[in-house]
């Protein structure tokens, strides 16, 4: 089990982690269980500005399309591009060689959760 | 993300998915296993070894009394008269106008014909047959009374005669026996909705269990996997086969959704007027089409040429076994010769695709002895 300590998470189901002055971004261990076979990620260039909250990139499972959330504000500093060849890594090891993109000049989202409000909230959710 | 199952109907095997941890979702009104492990994995067991799906949600309609053959004739478009006692076919409901009410298979069994339908249409079907009946026929709707358990792949035949007291080699594709698997009665039928050998397993519901329980013992060490609804979905569309709702309804005919070859036109049948003018001028026909980039199609998905909207998407996804992404689209059939260029228009972004035939994939050949 990842050590999801000092990481946050949106109620969209991304997670954060900080990196130096970087944030890196995922989405967690119950989004990929319920997305199910990841096939395909459409993500942003490196240098586009996001918003906490705004659409970040669609990612797509056998199952449906979806959208993905940044879970702060900020400049891409870098995408996974192992994930164009490798999308199920995301199933694999969504809090490791899954991770999507890297943040900088982050502007920080005080709504998101900590692990224990994160595992509550997701208690909540169908299973 | 998965749809509430609270009100759906549960299979005799819904206990057996439970302790298989499956996903499940609501489908056709059922609560179905969506997946056990990973649609994936279960998708290349299926191609590469063997794998077992709960059926149990699809509709059975027995037919029988002496106008029963008179009957079936009148609501089914394919000329079923030949088909002989131990033999199934595929063919189409359709309403007057010609659009499918549903698709389904005709199994010809003493002394009249079951038919075999999608889950979510079986009432529908039902009160459908039985209002054209006259008294010569009885119709009863039976799917809640009868259990069905599909076993496809290469190693499926084996598995299955591995637990039944006859010898199954002479069952041919498309035909059945009836007869004991795993010590209980069963209908056992060369058929399947995945593009591999194998067989569909009829029982009583209480002894469903206890043939689900003995497949999956006995093909463990034979690479069986049980599988769910998304592995037979992304299995049939490699297969080219259609889905009812997604890929045909009642606003398409069979000639537009590319089975004209489970029609008999020169058959008197519900529709059939409508098929013959229809006939004459097709507007539309079902592609298939290969992704020529990375993204996924999905139904709804407008096809384009020249920037003109000229048909949608009807079921698309990844193919596991391909490597690439498919879809079967409803086009116009000048457009639908293989090697065409279109286009998909994926979240308002037009991917490159081409037209290729159907199926995407056919087995290797038909194996006798169901090994590998």
């Amino acid at each position: 089990m990842a050590d999801l300590s000092g990481m946050r998470f949106s109620e969209s189901h991304e997670w954060t982690r900080k990196d130096g002055d970087q944030v890196t971004v995922g989405i967690t261990e119950y989004a990929q269980s319920q997305l199910g076979d990841v096939i395909y990620l459409e993500l942003p260039a490196v240098g586009q500005p996001l918003e906490a909250g705004g659409r970040m990139g669609v990612i797509e499972s056998v199952k449906a399309a979806s959208d993905l959330y940044s879970p702060v504000g900020g400049e891409v500093a870098e995408v996974n591009t192992e994930l164009k060849d490798h999308p199920e890594f995301i199933n694999q090891d969504p809090y490791g060689k899954g991770w999507i993109l890297k943040l900088k000049s982050v502007k920080d989202n005080p709504k998101l959760l900590d692990e224990k409000a994160y595992e509550s909230f997701t208690a909540g959710e169908p299973h | 993300m998965t749809s509430p199952t609270a009100t759906a109907e549960r299979t005799p095997l819904y206990d057996e998915h439970v302790r298989l941890h499956a996903q499940m979702t609501n489908f056709g009104g059922w609560s179905m296993p969506l997946q056990y492990t990973s649609i994936r994995d279960e998708h290349q067991a299926v191609r590469t070894a063997a794998g077992m799906f709960d059926l149990s949600h699809m509709g059975e309609i027995r037919v029988t009394g002496s106008g029963a053959l008179g009957l079936v004739q009148k609501v089914v478009a394919r000329d079923i008269a030949p088909l002989k006692v131990g033999r199934a076919q595929y063919t189409v409901l359709c309403n007057e106008g010609g659009g499918i009410i549903d698709d389904l298979l005709v199994y010809a069994e003493d002394g009249g014909y079951v038919l075999v339908v999608n889950a979510g249409n079986q009432d529908r079907d039902f009160d459908w047959i039985r209002r054209h009946a006259g008294r010569d026929s009885q119709v009863s709707n039976v799917g809640r009374e009868t259990a069905l358990i599909g076993v496809q792949g290469p190693r499926a035949v084996a598995i299955v005669q591995a637990l039944a007291d006859q010898d199954l080699t002479g069952v041919k594709y498309y035909a059945f026996t009836d007869g004991t698997l795993a010590g209980v009665p069963a209908r056992l039928s060369r058929t399947g909705y995945t593009g591999e050998d194998g067989f569909e397993i009829f029982s009583a519901p209480a002894d469903a269990a206890a043939v689900w329980n003995a497949l999956l013992e006995r093909g463990k060490d034979r690479g069986l996997k049980p599988a769910g609804l998304g592995a037979r979905d992304t299995l049939r569309l490699e297969a080219g086969m259609r889905l009812y709702g997604n890929d045909m309804d009642e606003q398409t005919n069979p000639l537009q959704a590319g089975l004209e070859w489970t029609v008999s036109l020169d058959k008197d049948f519900i529709g059939a007027p409508a098929l013959r003018r229809a006939a004459a001028n097709l507007d539309r026909t079902i592609a298939g089409l290969k992704m020529l980039d990375r993204s996924i199609p999905r139904h709804g998905y407008p096809v384009m040429l020249d920037g003109q909207r000229i048909g949608s998407v009807g079921s698309g996804n990844v193919s596991f076994t391909l490597g690439f992404n498919i879809a079967m689209a409803s086009i116009p059939p000048d457009q639908a010769m293989a090697g065409k260029r279109l286009g998909i228009d994926v979240r308002g972004t037009t991917a490159p695709a081409e037209v290729v035939p159907l199926p995407f994939y056919k087995r290797p050949r038909p194996n006798l002895k169901g090994e590998n």
